[in-house]
């Protein structure tokens, strides 16, 4: 089925897209200057430094350097990492899947945990249950994403030691088969998945709350116990279904809370993905790879609305017939 | 013969705020009482009130009696002594309900046949899925729609349609009582002039009482046989529609008449 | 020209009745009584910190990741030094970027969200389309890269805060501008002449101005948590002690693998409290920010 709403939001999307492009060009290139900060390095003489400006290509005018960005991004050529020497895109590629593993399984868990104690919560208004729930929903979102990793890694790498305090794998190993390597990943996942869930987890459930309190005021929810359906079938059936679609959508204008979260689980745990990438870079002041890394962040962001966005389109009908 | 409904007392609450105040009704089996009065008088409260649908943090008292046409004294329905548990056997069995508006009074993502089939599936003792069917093509038919209205979303309805899905959902367990509030006010006149003429064929047909609530008189004078007025959660006035029509005693009565609107008239008691 | 004309004082946004008055929320509950006394207990510490410190913070000693004792009631650093000591002096950073990065968020939002509510067409368009774009980026990220490019200070910190956060308040304030703008009594002040600085100032932001107040104590929280990951990640500010640093340290010297709990627990867990308390704050006025949350009866 087409749908005319569907394609606005694509284009919004791929608009939203070029100026994060022309945004990023203008962000470093015009804000900070590479061969600035390589010039840093003592005894750099003017002739060193012309060099390098002529290498990138900053001795063109904007316009030329602007179109060479473009060029180069479409191109997947993002430069070369000042700390490792390998190129920028090779780097995100073999850094990508790990965050995608970390956050796909975080922000899943968190939906399906956060959304149920919603529904919980929506139902039990005002009773104890309601009020604990939020109060520990309030209390993991203040709680900074890296505290709760190291406690984590404090009770179950340390104190108890059954759970290993970082990396993706045992290292220096040689896995029999695919499946024992993947356990062995799994393993190493948990606390790390742990701590992302516990961050998202109080953000669905606030959400998802407040959805379903307001849905339960509609008058289709009366008519539905006016038929004499039992208050659990009301609920399940006809609350949830409807309280899900606002749950989507705003879960998915949070997402940039997601990508934040990643950056400073990955470090904890030292995690391979773009997180630690952009960890090492902010460190060793890898601008290449910070680069790389926002454009990916960004643009992670903005296909993760549009997903929302599809999501959406399957789940409401209402929206089918635009 | 016994009243079908028998309401004697009746008083709602939210802490101290009264809603409704001793509200005494009867409903003849078969018979169309409009409840009348302004916006906040108690109206739909007493009619939630029925069903006992009010929300937990209301308090409800005072007796509520249903009694079916060919059942005994021991077979009556004390609503006001029902559990929950025990309410849901007689809701939309005994008593239904059609909601003003009917924007939003069907589930936006599911499809009008299958909220009509969940009603009937809930009370019906046995019967399969194409008897099921075979019942909501005949609602729909009853209430002037095609079959295939069944298959749409409650969106892609006008609100005409949307009025006469409700009714047809409202009859589906073949009720004694339907309960209707304001149930043309989001509809242009036309419109409202059909759904009433329908409800009028469908109590004619099927034997049905009817509570009708408005705030608007002149829909009352249509369908109703009785009209009872209420202000500020107490009832004020009721009797047959001509008495109170004619011979209005009290003057909020009469205020409420003297707002409707008269073609080529003034606007006052001119009604003939 | 316009000053002559006097328009009367601006009309007050409608009090509902039953309507809770700031008061009531934050001392009239225990939750704001407690919010209240947890952030007063930060802003003294953020004041007196460094009177109270038992020890100098940055003194360094052999007695490193030492467990608490009566000399050091939460152990020691890597370096030696006092944890309790910077705990305490930790809270003026986070206190003085949040409650400042707010502000100044507040400001810039609320601007935009005036001017592009207020005036409409192509302003408006234009700095719609900006916000947008700010909401749509992540916020992490963006500081990331900005304080990276800058050189590291609280001043630095506070900006890119401030300026990464804006757009949140610009949108709601945006909205309620919308609304206010075709009252009746901005019609009016219109018809008499009034110049649009002067119905913006005695009309449009004082019915806003509940909204932003709202917005900013959540604001606040944000700028907290988010000085304290930029801490965290190595872009604070190298010569003020915080507790985001007091993280950085215990993490990049080893002090989870240690076991040294009494090194990590205590700095989050004040993050978590001020932010908790700030947020739950923010929480007792929700229904200010979203009208729709007032009160119903539950439905069953």
């Amino acid at each position: 089925m087409t749908s005319r709403w569907l394609a606005a939001k694509t284009g919004a999307a791929v608009l939203t897209l070029v100026f994060v492009l022309i945004f990023n060009f203008f962000l470093f290139r015009v804000m900070g200057d590479p061969t600035t900060q390589l010039a840093r390095l003592p005894n750099s003489s003017p002739e060193e430094i012309a060099k390098l400006r002529a290498d990138y290509g900053i001795d063109k005018p904007i316009t030329g350097q602007f179109a060479d960005y473009i060029g180069d991004t479409l191109t997947l050529d993002l430069g070369i990492s000042q700390r490792s020497r390998e190129t920028v895109w090779d780097e995100i590629k073999s850094a990508l899947p790990w965050t995608l593993l970390l956050v796909g399984t975080g922000t899943a868990l968190a939906t399906l945990i956060g959304a149920w104690m919603g529904v919980m919560a929506a139902s039990r208004r005002g009773t104890k249950t309601d009020d604990g729930l939020l109060g520990f929903s309030l209390f993991t979102y203040a709680s900074p994403e890296y505290w709760i990793g190291i406690i984590l890694i404090l009770i179950f790498a340390v104190a108890i030691p059954i759970l290993p305090a970082g990396q993706q794998v045992d290292p220096g190993i040689e896995f029999s088969s695919f499946f024992a390597e993947a356990l062995n990943v799994a393993e190493h996942m948990i606390l790390p998945v742990a701590a992302m869930t516990l961050m998202l987890l109080g953000q669905y459930f606030l959400i998802m709350r407040s959805s379903m309190v307001d849905v339960m005021t509609e008058d289709f929810i009366t008519v539905k116990r006016a038929i004499g359906l039992p208050r659990e079938r009301v609920i399940n059936r006809h609350a949830v279904p409807n309280a899900l679609l606002p749950l989507v959508t705003l879960a998915a204008i949070q997402f940039g809370a997601v990508v934040g979260g990643a950056i400073t689980i990955e470090t904890i745990f030292s995690w391979p993905g773009l997180g630690q990438l952009t960890f090492d870079a902010i460190n060793t002041k890898d601008f290449p790879v910070l680069q790389g890394t926002f454009l990916v962040f960004s643009i992670g962001v903005i296909l993760a609305n549009l997903l929302a966005d599809i999501l959406y389109f399957f789940l409401d009908p209402r929206v089918q017939a635009r | 013969m016994a009243p079908l409904l028998e309401i004697r007392d009746l008083r709602v609450t939210r802490g101290a705020h009264v809603l409704v105040d001793g509200v005494d009704l009867d409903l003849a089996p078969g018979e169309a009482l409009g409840l009348a009065g302004e916006s906040g008088c108690g109206k739909t409260t007493t009619a939630l009130a029925v069903m006992k649908l009010l929300s937990p943090a209301l308090k409800q008292e005072g007796s509520i009696v249903m009694r079916l046409p060919g059942k005994g004294p021991d077979e009556q329905i004390n609503i006001h002594k029902r559990t929950e548990a025990g309410m849901r056997q007689v809701r939309w069995r005994h008593v239904s309900l059609v909601f003003q508006g009917a924007m939003n009074s069907l589930d936006p993502v599911q499809r009008v046949e299958h909220q009509i089939t969940e009603a009937i599936e809930l009370h019906a003792r046995g019967g399969g899925t194409s008897q099921f069917e075979a019942r909501v093509a005949e609602l729909l038919e009853m209430v002037g729609l095609t079959a295939g209205i069944g298959r749409r979303y409650p969106h892609e309805l006008s609100g005409g349609q949307r009025q006469r899905v409700m009714i047809a959902l409202a009859l589906a367990c073949k009720p004694s009582l339907v309960i209707a509030d304001e149930p043309t006010t989001a509809l242009d006149v036309i419109m409202q002039a059909q759904i009433l003429e329908l409800l009028e064929q469908l109590r004619e047909d099927l034997g049905l009482a009817l509570i009708l609530i408005s705030h608007d008189l002149g829909v009352l004078a249509e369908t109703c046989d009785r009209i009872a007025v209420m202000s500020e959660g107490k009832l004020i006035e009721s009797g047959a529609v001509e008495q109170i029509f004619e011979h209005p005693e009290h003057e909020h009565t009469r205020s409420l008449l003297a707002s409707l609107p008269v073609i080529g008239g003034e606007r006052g008691l001119g009604l003939r | 020209m316009s000053g002559a004309v006097v328009l009367g004082a601006p009309e007050p946004a409608p009090v509902e009745p039953g309507e809770l008055t700031a008061r009531s929320r934050l001392l009239g509950t225990w939750r704001g009584r407690f919010s209240l006394s947890v952030l007063g207990f930060f802003i003294f510490l953020a004041i007196f910190g460094n009177l109270i410190a038992p020890d100098d913070p940055t003194a360094s000693s052999l007695d490193i990741l030492a467990k608490p004792s009566w000399a050091h009631p939460l152990g020691t650093t890597e370096q030696g030094s006092d944890v309790f000591s910077q705990l305490l002096v930790g809270a003026r950073v986070s206190i003085v970027v949040g409650f400042a990065a707010a502000l100044i968020s507040s400001i810039l939002g609320t601007t935009v969200g005036l001017a592009g509510g207020y005036y409409g067409g192509w302003t408006d368009r234009i700095l719609d389309a900006v916000e947008n774009w700010f909401l749509v980026i992540p916020a992490l990220p963006l500081m990331i890269v900005l304080a990276r490019l800058l050189d590291p200070s609280l001043t630095v910190l506070i900006a890119v805060i401030g300026l990464t956060s804006w757009a949140g308040t610009g949108r709601i304030v945006r909205a309620q501008v919308f609304t206010l703008r075709e009252r009746a009594f901005v019609e009016r002040a219109r018809a008499l002449g009034a110049k649009d600085r002067y119905i913006i100032r005695t009309h449009i932001l004082p019915n806003t101005l509940p909204l932003i107040f709202a917005n900013t104590v959540i604001i606040v929280a944000v700028s907290i948590l988010a000085e304290a990951s930029l801490a965290f990640l190595g872009l604070g500010d190298p010569t003020k002690i915080s507790w985001g640093s007091m993280l950085e340290n215990a993490f990049s010297s080893g002090a989870p693998s240690a076991g040294a709990w009494w090194y990590v627990i205590p700095p989050g867990l004040c993050i978590a409290l001020l932010v908790f308390a700030v947020s739950l704050i923010g929480y007792l006025f929700e229904d200010v920010v979203n009208p729709r949350l007032r009160d119903e009866d539950p439905a069953f």
